[in-house]
């Protein structure tokens, strides 16, 4: 049942449930849903409580520094991993008791994935096939069209273990496509590939979720990158989902709340600079970072900055708000996790 | 062909469970033959072969003097002056097969990032070990059967005598024999596959075993029942029979010898017991040969013990993989 509704979808070329249908928000149907989801490691709990739900051809981040549950979560999804407690979906199919099924319709692109190094590209496509229980001739055409797809039919007669991680990243897309999944789940695919490849790469996700209609959940930590090509984020620091939803909705929260980081630099950039912003008034910190002062504060210093700045003889060279990236938000998400625990998390994370 | 019959099967999940092992199975399969490992133990395995018959050739004239029967068998049991017989060369250089074969079944998998890629496809998890391990056995068993018929051909070749029916059956026996021994040894080493992170500290670990078991257990057995049952105290008939009872049933839990004790009675039809028997036992017994039914009923419980032993030690690795979790390298 669940194979006829999923070949026509891949086979076709125009996008059929693409990710902005604009559909009012409230008749969107999750195609994954966890409620509950908790994982827990002896005391550590590597997930707690997880609720998301992500729809019908989005693309979906979800970004945490290392160790906050990201992959435990992907495992939970694909059923190699049993939660503690709660329950999580992929279309409707319980991921704990029927993992088979969902592994039918979920592809699944490991952190660092690896091939058997002494066969070639295409027999390692055709292994992924036939363990899908894929017919022959639907294999062999299927191969030929997702080399072509991935850019690696050069390469596709080489053994896998002659291949550079780029390729390796590239070859491990038409790995996950040969099964014609509904749900892609990519952990880290961004790590270690250069500027190109990932130029590459981040075209080809994107293409997969507009194009062909396919749900893509995306686990990193390298945030710039995936802000790019994601529809939603999900901040996710131990364990907890602290923030969720889209870059432009988390960053309208952030500036609600008041909170301001300002890029400043001056001339002369000496001690007494910094001793100036930190006595502006209503300043939470300032830290030094590359060429530029970061001024935290909850309020709008640009005024009283450019006053001190006159009064005091120093000549400003850059003045810039920050807040709408997503390194600013989830800088911000991420020190309110560790106050709410009452913990010093975020010097970890600083160090990491 | 397989495919199509697998289509045709009725209940869907059981066709799953079946695509998933015939992939999986396949591909151990080619890996296997293609690996440059396996063409090196075949290499040694047909070498040692050949040393043992020749040696046991360069014997036969002298053994056939002394008992002209089953001479086909002689070909399996003699050693030459300096070279031991076959059957010895396969119970010492039968668990290395096993254990090259399946040393780095799991671990590498892991190792190489291909075994979460694996389990992320819609096949049942024990396929992966079941895969490797049937695959293995498979190897094991064409070998073993191979290995057999080439020395019986060149034997034959030498010697110019044709094995009669019993002596066929004998060495069938001996081949099933063989085959289950070496699978006790990749049902050890994927064990240990699954047990360790690292594919060298299971290698090391199925070689020591495989020391251990050819070389100290005997002497280890030896200490043993020594302590046990110390010779300065031995007073009577019955602390005799028990030292040497309890020695042979400690030497027993050692695959090695329960192997070769099972092997050097179906091959030689003048063994008519695997215990100590006394004189008084042997009185009015008719000097002759066993029956090859016979000689099964003598190593019966080796071979029960061999399965046992196989299951068991599969068993465990079965439930170590199963439980374990897959999380990427």
């Amino acid at each position: 049942m669940m194979e006829k509704n999923l070949v026509p979808a891949a086979e076709s070329e125009n996008p059929v449930c693409g990710a902005v249908l604009q559909e009012p928000a409230g008749e969107r149907i999750p195609l994954i849903r966890t409620v509950g989801l908790t994982k827990e490691y002896g005391t550590k709990r590597a997930v707690s409580d997880l609720n998301l739900e992500i729809y019908s051809g989005e693309i979906f981040g979800l970004l945490g520094p290392n160790g906050a549950g990201k992959t435990t979560t992907t495992l939970m999804l694909l059923g190699l991993t049993e939660p503690s407690a709660g329950e999580a979906w992929i279309d409707g199919i319980d991921c704990t008791r029927d993992p088979i099924h969902v592994k039918k319709i979920t592809g699944y692109m490991p952190d660092n994935v690896g091939f058997y190094g002494d066969m070639t590209g295409r027999e390692n496509l055709r292994f992924t096939g036939r363990l899908n229980g894929l017919p022959g001739d639907l294999i062999e055409r299927r191969c030929e069209e997702l080399l072509e797809r991935v850019g690696m039919t050069y390469a596709a007669d080489q053994k896998t273990s002659t291949y550079s991680r780029g390729m390796r990243q590239r070859l491990g897309v038409a790995d996950v496509l040969m099964k014609d999944p509904k749900v892609i789940i990519m952990d880290e695919p961004t790590l270690g590939i250069d500027p190109e490849g990932m130029r590459e790469l981040m075209q080809l996700i994107q293409n997969l979720a507009k194009k062909d209609g396919r749900t893509i959940l995306i686990s990193s930590h390298q945030l710039y990158q995936i802000q790019q090509i994601c529809d939603r984020v999900g901040l996710f620091v131990e364990g907890k989902l602290m923030a969720c939803g889209r870059i432009d909705e988390l960053a309208g929260q952030m500036q609600q709340e008041g909170y301001q980081v300002l890029e400043v630099a001056g001339l002369p950039d000496n001690d007494g600079l910094r001793t100036l912003l930190e006595h502006l008034g209503n300043v939470d910190a300032v830290e030094r970072e590359g060429e530029y002062y970061l001024v935290r504060s909850r309020f709008d210093l640009r005024r009283e900055l450019m006053r001190r700045f006159l009064s005091e003889g120093y000549t400003l060279t850059h003045l810039r708000q920050r807040g709408s990236d997503l390194d600013e938000i989830y800088r911000r998400y991420f020190e309110r996790g560790g106050e709410e625990d009452g913990t010093d998390s975020h010097k970890g994370m600083r160090r990491s | 062909m397989a495919q199509t019959a697998i289509k045709e099967c009725a209940d869907p999940e059981l066709a799953a469970r079946a695509n998933g092992l015939w992939a999986l199975y396949q591909k151990e399969m080619a890996d296997h033959i293609h690996s440059r490992r396996f063409l090196i133990v075949m290499a040694l395995i047909a070498l040692t072969s050949c040393a043992s018959i020749y040696g046991a050739t360069s014997q036969l004239a002298d053994a056939v003097a002394a008992d002209s029967d089953f001479i086909f068998l002689k070909l399996f049991t003699l050693s030459g002056s300096s070279i031991p017989s076959f059957a010895s060369f396969i119970a010492l250089l039968g668990p290395f097969v096993g254990l090259s074969l399946g040393f780095d079944a799991i671990n590498s998998e892991r190792s190489e990032g291909t075994l979460n890629r694996l389990v992320a496809q819609p096949i049942y998890r024990d396929s992966i070990i079941n895969g490797k391990f049937l695959a293995g056995a498979t190897i094991i068993v064409t070998m073993v059967f191979a290995m057999g018929c080439l020395v019986g051909a060149v034997g034959l070749l030498v010697t110019g005598i044709l094995p009669d029916g019993e002596e066929i059956g004998r060495l069938f026996v001996f081949l099933v024999f063989t085959s289950v021994y070496i699978c006790f040894w990749l049902a050890l080493s994927i064990l240990f596959s699954v047990v360790c992170r690292h594919s060298a500290t299971s290698a090391m670990l199925g070689i020591g075993c495989w020391i251990f078991f050819a070389l100290f257990m005997s002497m280890i057995v030896t200490i043993l029942v020594g302590v046990l049952y110390p010779v300065q105290q031995m007073s009577t008939m019955g602390d005799l029979l028990n030292y040497y009872d309890l020695q042979l049933n400690l030497n027993r839990l050692s695959p090695y010898y329960l192997y070769s004790e099972a092997v050097s009675t179906i091959m030689d039809p003048t063994v008519r017991s695997t215990n100590i028997i006394l004189p008084q036992q042997l009185s009015g017994a008719v000097s002759g040969y066993l029956s090859l039914g016979q000689s099964l009923l003598l190593v019966w419980p080796h071979m029960t013990g061999l399965l046992a032993l196989v299951a068991v030690v599969f068993a465990i690795s079965y439930i170590c993989f199963m439980r374990s979790e897959i999380r990427s390298r």
